[in-house]
Order: C-alpha cells, then structure tokens, then sequence
C-alpha cells in the first residue's frame, strides 16, 4: 500500500516536471515562428510602395497566385534568377499569376538600374522600414513564398532557383 | 521489502542505517568507529523501490553524483559557447553558417552544427538545465522528507550504541538525583535549548532549523529556474535592439507595431577640459577624450489603427523624452536603454573639375541613402550616377558589387557630361581612389566634404519574470543563511545501568559546542565529554571532520 503510494506520488512529479520542461522546449522551438509567416497559414497583409509611389496591397490578389521574391542587388542569386523569373512571369501572368519583388530596402537608385539592367516587367516593391521582411521572418536572401489564390502560403523557399524551378513554383500557384 | 523493526519497538523504513527512535545502529559499517550522523542515518533511497521504470528514473536523479555531473557538464558547454561569438553578434548579410565556416574552418562549421552559436536556445542546453532543475527537486525530497521523519521520531532515551559512537562522549559511574536534574535542566533552558526529560535523561536540542537551510536554498533555486523558465512563455519577456538613425521613424520591436519611435537626435558629449570641474583635470589630461553623455531625443508614438506592415502608420505622440544611459523611456510594461551608437556617412560633396585648370563647374551633394540619378550643374554641365555601390566590394569574377545596402564604403560610376565632351566621360570613384576605366579623362570628380550622421542603438525590455526570480534569489540567501549562521545541537545525558553517559553532535562547529557544554556543566560534577575523533583517528583533517557533520 505505502509502496503504492510512493509510486503514484513519483509518477505524480515527474509527469509534472516532464510537462513544465516539454512546454519550455515547445516555446522555444516556436519563438520565431509564433507571429511569422507559416506554409499552410494566411500570408500576412502588406502594403508596399513601388519606385513611381504606386501602391500594392497583397489583399487585392485575391484569387491569383502570388509569386513573392525577396530580393536584394547585393544578392548575387538574386541576379541569377530574376531572368527566368521574369520569363516565367510572361507564360504566366494570363494565366492569373502575379509577381511581386519585394527589394530589401535599397537606394531608389540601386534598384532603378538593377530593373533597368534586367529589364523587370513585374512590379517591384520596396520594404524600406523593413516591416514585411520581418513579419515573413526572412533570413537570407533570396526568399521566395508562394501564395495560393485563397491566400494561403503553400511554400517558402530560400536559395536561388533555375528557371525549371521557377515554372513549376508558379504551375503549383495557378488557379 | 519489508520495514525494519528496531528492538525499542520503532518500525523503521528499509534501509535505516540508525534507528530514528532510539538510535540503535540497524545497519553496521565496521569499518568506522563514530557513526556517520549524515542524514541521521535516515533511509534516503531505498533500492527496492527500483521495480518500475518511474522508480528507476526517480533513483537516477536522487543521486548527488549525478546532480554533480549534470552542473559540471552544463558548465563545460557554456564555457565552449564563451569560444566563439555567439550568432547575434556576428554580421547578418551572409548566412550564419557561412559565417563560421569562412572565419574559424573545421572548428566554426562543427561549432555551428553542435549549436554552439546559439547556446541558450539549443534543446540539449535547456535539457541540461531543466536535469539540474529535476535533479534539484529529486535530492531534495528524497533527503529532507527522511530527515524530517528521523528528527521528528528522535526518542529522549537513546541506545547505548548509539551514545557511544557520538564524536563527543563520556561515561562514568554516576546517579544524578532529581535536584541535579532540575539544576542541569535550568542551565540548558538558559542556553536556549529545548529540554526533553524522560525516567531522569535528558535531550536538550537547539537549532534544529539550520538543517532545513540548504532545502531553503535548494526551494530558491526551483522558484529561480521557474522564473526563468517563464521567459519563454510569451508576452513575459521581450529584449530586443533598435537602431535609429537621427530623424528616422521606426516600429518599437516587440511591441507588434502597436508602438512607433523617432529619433529627433542623438548627443554625444565629451568632458571639456575648460568648462568641467579642476577635479577632473588631470584624469582628461592622461585619457584624452572621455564621454560625458550619451543621449537620444525621441519621441514616441503610438499606432491608432490595425497595423498593416509596409503601410504607412497613422501615429499619435504620446511623449516626448531624453533617453540617456541609465535613465530608460519607460512605457506600458517596456523600458528604452541607451546602449551604442555608431557613424555612418550620410552626404559627399564633389565637385566637377577641369584637371589641367583646375576650374570647377559646380558641386554635387549625393545623399548616401537616396542618391539622384542625374545632377545638373547647369551651362551644359552634368553629373550623372551609372552605379552606386554603398558598400564596396568585389566579387569573385572581380566585378564591382556590393556586400550590404548600408553606405560603409561608398563607391560611384560616374558620367560627367560637359559642352566639350558631350558624350560624357566615364569615372570610376571610391574613397581616396578614382579609376578611369575608359581612358584618359580631362575631367574629374574631386572630393570636397563628408557629412556624417550618427545611428542610435537602444535595448527594448520588458521583463515580467524579474520580481520571481528576485523572489527566488531572496529564499535563496534565506535558505544559505539559515543554514550557515545556526548549528544544530544536541546534547545527551543519560543514565544506563547506573552510569552517567553525556554524548553531544552538532552539524557544525564543533568547537563552539565544547566550549557551550563546558559552561553549562561549569558548576557541576559532570564529565566534560572527550572528542573521540581526535583519540580515534589521529591527525585527520576538519575536512573529515565536516563531512561527518
């Protein structure tokens, strides 16, 4: 009977110990995730200025595919992939999938010469106070979401893409 | 299985080394001649409980060896994480791991894949310190609740055995009358102890409570690691940097965009030689400049609609403040510390010029942070930007790139377009260099001025597991006080078989309780009893001595 109790009274605080430490482990593997952009969840909303002051508010894709790029000049993948890219975007722009570039937050200059080299038919944005960069928890460059017409994130990928790459992301947002 | 039932009639649990009633020593360790009053011989583990896996895991952790393992292995991880710079310290443009690698080979890269970059969140780090916690909790109940038991079952009237084996005995044939008893029983009290009486022995016992010290301890330290467990729930703890630049607006970090704060200017104050006090004059003259201040004007605003990130936020003031080092912007639950600043360029003047004339065709300010694209000096002079690199580095096909966006190393391509060179000439400048990439120009850009600007660092805090852990810090100090500035003492005196037998213990000590019992049996025939270490174990160290307390 004693030895019984002994029994339930251990197991009693380890279970209560073991739950404290798990809850401790869960929170911290969650830190940086709990307010960030998640595959599966809503793409949070933003609202972002182009160089001409034109503004674009990821609200209004509703029931399109959006292709957000994060991206950077100083970003040498960036310079890779942003041709195919913009190829793909051409396919696939009919076929209700949007691109939007979002720069980092450079010089209006910088990224004026950089869509001029490249000759950029999609829109870019520039996140100058950083916001967006930070509410989608980007880390590094080149980032890329692709958001699903329910506006859902269906996949974050980060690294640079060839441009086979490019057309399947963009066939997997297609409505 | 079984308890053991002591011959006084006691029932003693299995693995009782002294009987907790009489003290008759149950369990016989030959080898020693004084008892090994640790614990008063209470059963603290018993090993037949080992059956299940519960038991087995309860047994590892009672285990002071092992609680001892768990701190020195946990120490040995945190100074290897003391190596190296931890990640938030290392620069950001490049992944962490490249990081490493690049500056520290073989060793970064295993560093980082060990996580030791980032130590205190790796799960084996908190796994290492929620053990000690476990081994903590475990220890202690698994030595304070036998030890509570055994002193609280402690009879007046002793085993022989037991008297026998105390460090301070002695015996002799004696009868002590009621008159005598009462007399001892007075001089006892007089020294704040506790006297039990029982068919004429007596127990005197004081301090009993300094023995609970180290569970004290052991409860502030629980509570300690509790607080700082809290941290990771969220909306407990938030401890971030902003970086503002004079005039920028920026959201407050950890604050979810509800709060806004500006930077109207930052100060940074030297010690004047002239102005200052003569005290310090002799201190300036060795040290050169010493900073007097540091401060940041600011103003802080707070978001009065749902905040969209990118979008312009709609800001009402709230106040406006001078934050200087130690003196925080406090708000809501949040406090704003000056903690660094740092200078960065802001502006370049240069000025277009004829190189054998040395005439100049006008002057050009490029803001570092938004340069124009074409600058017009007027009479068909011109200045255009082909490239701007803020950040000048070369890649490794040699080309011109740039390592960040901010302008740490400014670099320009320039076209500088003048009536007798209508096409432009092309001029490749960074600092104290300029490259004509395509031949000899007859104009340049000379460098005229540099303005600086400065970047305010400021640590954003808000901590509301500080009052638990000062809590637990507080019961800390309690427990090692209680268990330091008190001794538990007991002293003896008890008539077998009409003789006189006087034993004493103390945890601590022992020489202040020789020297109590020599004044308190001072007007008495009473034996003063003999220190049996020192008769028994010649020459042993008090470390040895301690350890049996």
């Amino acid at each position: 009977m004693k030895k019984k109790q002994r029994l339930i009274m251990r197991t009693a605080i380890l279970a209560l110990l073991i739950v404290i430490i798990g809850y401790t482990l869960y929170a911290n593997f969650t830190k940086d995730e709990r307010e960030a952009a998640r595959v599966g969840e809503d793409a949070p909303n933003f609202v972002l200025k182009d160089l001409e002051g034109k503004e674009y508010k990821l609200s209004d894709y509703k029931g399109k595919g959006v292709f957000l790029n994060f991206w950077g000049t100083y970003c040498e993948p960036c310079k890779d992939e942003m041709p195919y890219i913009n190829n793909q975007y051409k396919q696939f722009k009919n076929l209700g999938v949007e691109v939007i570039a979002i720069n980092v937050g450079e010089t209006d200059l910088a990224i004026k010469k950089f869509a001029e080299q490249y000759q950029l038919s999609f829109p870019i944005v520039v996140d100058k106070k950083g916001d967006v960069q930070h509410a989608y928890r980007i880390n590094p460059l080149p980032a890329t979401f692709l958001i699903n017409p329910e506006g859902k994130i269906i996949k974050y990928y980060t690294g640079p893409m060839d441009e086979k790459l490019v057309k399947e992301f963009m066939e997997m947002i297609k409505p | 299985m079984k308890d053991v039932k002591c011959e006084c009639g006691h029932v003693n649990p299995l693995g009782t080394v002294i009987c907790e009633s009489c003290g008759k020593v149950l369990i016989e360790n030959e080898s020693k001649k004084l008892l090994d009053m640790r614990y008063e011989g209470s059963a603290r583990r018993s090993q037949t409980y080992n059956k299940t896996i519960v038991d087995k895991i309860w047994n590892f952790f009672s285990s002071v060896k092992v609680g001892v393992v768990l701190i020195v292995i946990t120490l040995i991880a945190s100074a290897i994480g003391t190596i190296l710079p931890q990640e938030m310290y290392i620069p950001k443009n490049i992944p962490a791991i490249q990081h490493y690698r690049e500056q520290y080979g073989w060793f970064g890269e295993l560093y980082y894949r060990l996580g030791f970059h980032n130590l205190y969140s790796q799960w084996w780090y908190l796994l290492l310190v929620a053990s000690i916690g476990v081994s903590l909790v475990i220890c202690s109940l698994d030595r304070v609740i036998p030890l509570y038991k055994a002193l609280k079952n402690q009879r007046v009237t002793r085993h022989s055995g037991f008297l026998k084996r105390q460090r301070l005995f002695a015996s002799y044939a004696k009868k002590l009358n009621e008159q005598e008893l009462s007399f001892l029983k007075e001089k006892l009290e007089k020294k704040r102890y506790n006297v039990r009486m029982e068919n004429g022995n007596i127990l005197a016992e004081k301090g009993r409570f300094s023995r609970w010290g180290p569970y004290v301890n052991h409860i502030g330290l629980i509570i300690f690691l509790f607080g700082a467990m809290l941290r990771f729930v969220p909306g407990m703890y938030v401890d971030k940097v902003l970086w503002l630049t004079e005039g920028e607006t920026k959201p407050i970090p950890g604050t979810d965009n509800q709060y806004y704060l500006k930077n109207e200017d930052f100060i940074l104050e030297f010690y004047d030689k002239e102005k200052d006090k003569e005290v310090f004059q002799e201190a300036l003259e060795k040290a050169g400049n010493i900073v007097k201040n540091y401060q940041t004007n600011v103003v802080l605003y707070k978001q009065t609609k749902e905040p969209v990130p990118g979008a312009e936020p709609e800001l009402e003031k709230i106040k406006e403040f001078k934050i200087q080092v130690n003196k925080p912007l406090k708000f809501d639950d949040y406090a704003l510390y000056q903690v660094d600043y740092r200078t960065q360029m802001k502006k370049m003047t240069f000025a277009l010029t004829h190189k054998e004339s040395k005439e100049e065709f006008g002057k050009i300010e490029i803001d570092l942070n938004n340069p124009k694209e074409k600058y017009d000096l007027g009479n068909g002079y011109s200045v255009q930007i082909i490239r701007y690199f803020p950040d000048l580095t070369f890649n490794d096909k040699g080309e011109p790139m740039t390592k960040s966006l901010y302008p740490n190393n400014p670099a320009f391509i320039f076209k500088m377009i003048t009536p007798d060179k209508p096409e432009g000439e092309t001029s490749v400048v960074a600092i104290q260099e300029t490259v004509e990439p395509l031949g000899e120009n007859d104009y340049k850009m000379t460098f005229q001025n540099l303005e600086m600007q400065y970047h305010s660092a400021l640590t954003v805090r808000k901590d509301h597991t500080l009052w638990i852990i000062g809590i637990g810090g507080i019961i800390f100090m309690i427990g090692v006080i209680q268990g330091s500035y008190w001794n538990h003492r007991r002293i003896w005196i008890q008539q077998i078989n009409g003789e006189l037998m006087v034993a004493a213990h103390t945890n601590k000590n022992w020489y202040g309780l020789k020297r109590e019992i020599e004044a308190i049996f001072k007007d008495t025939d009473l034996p003063l009893p003999k220190d049996q270490l020192n008769s028994e174990e010649q020459g042993s160290s008090e470390k040895g001595v301690n350890s049996v307390g």
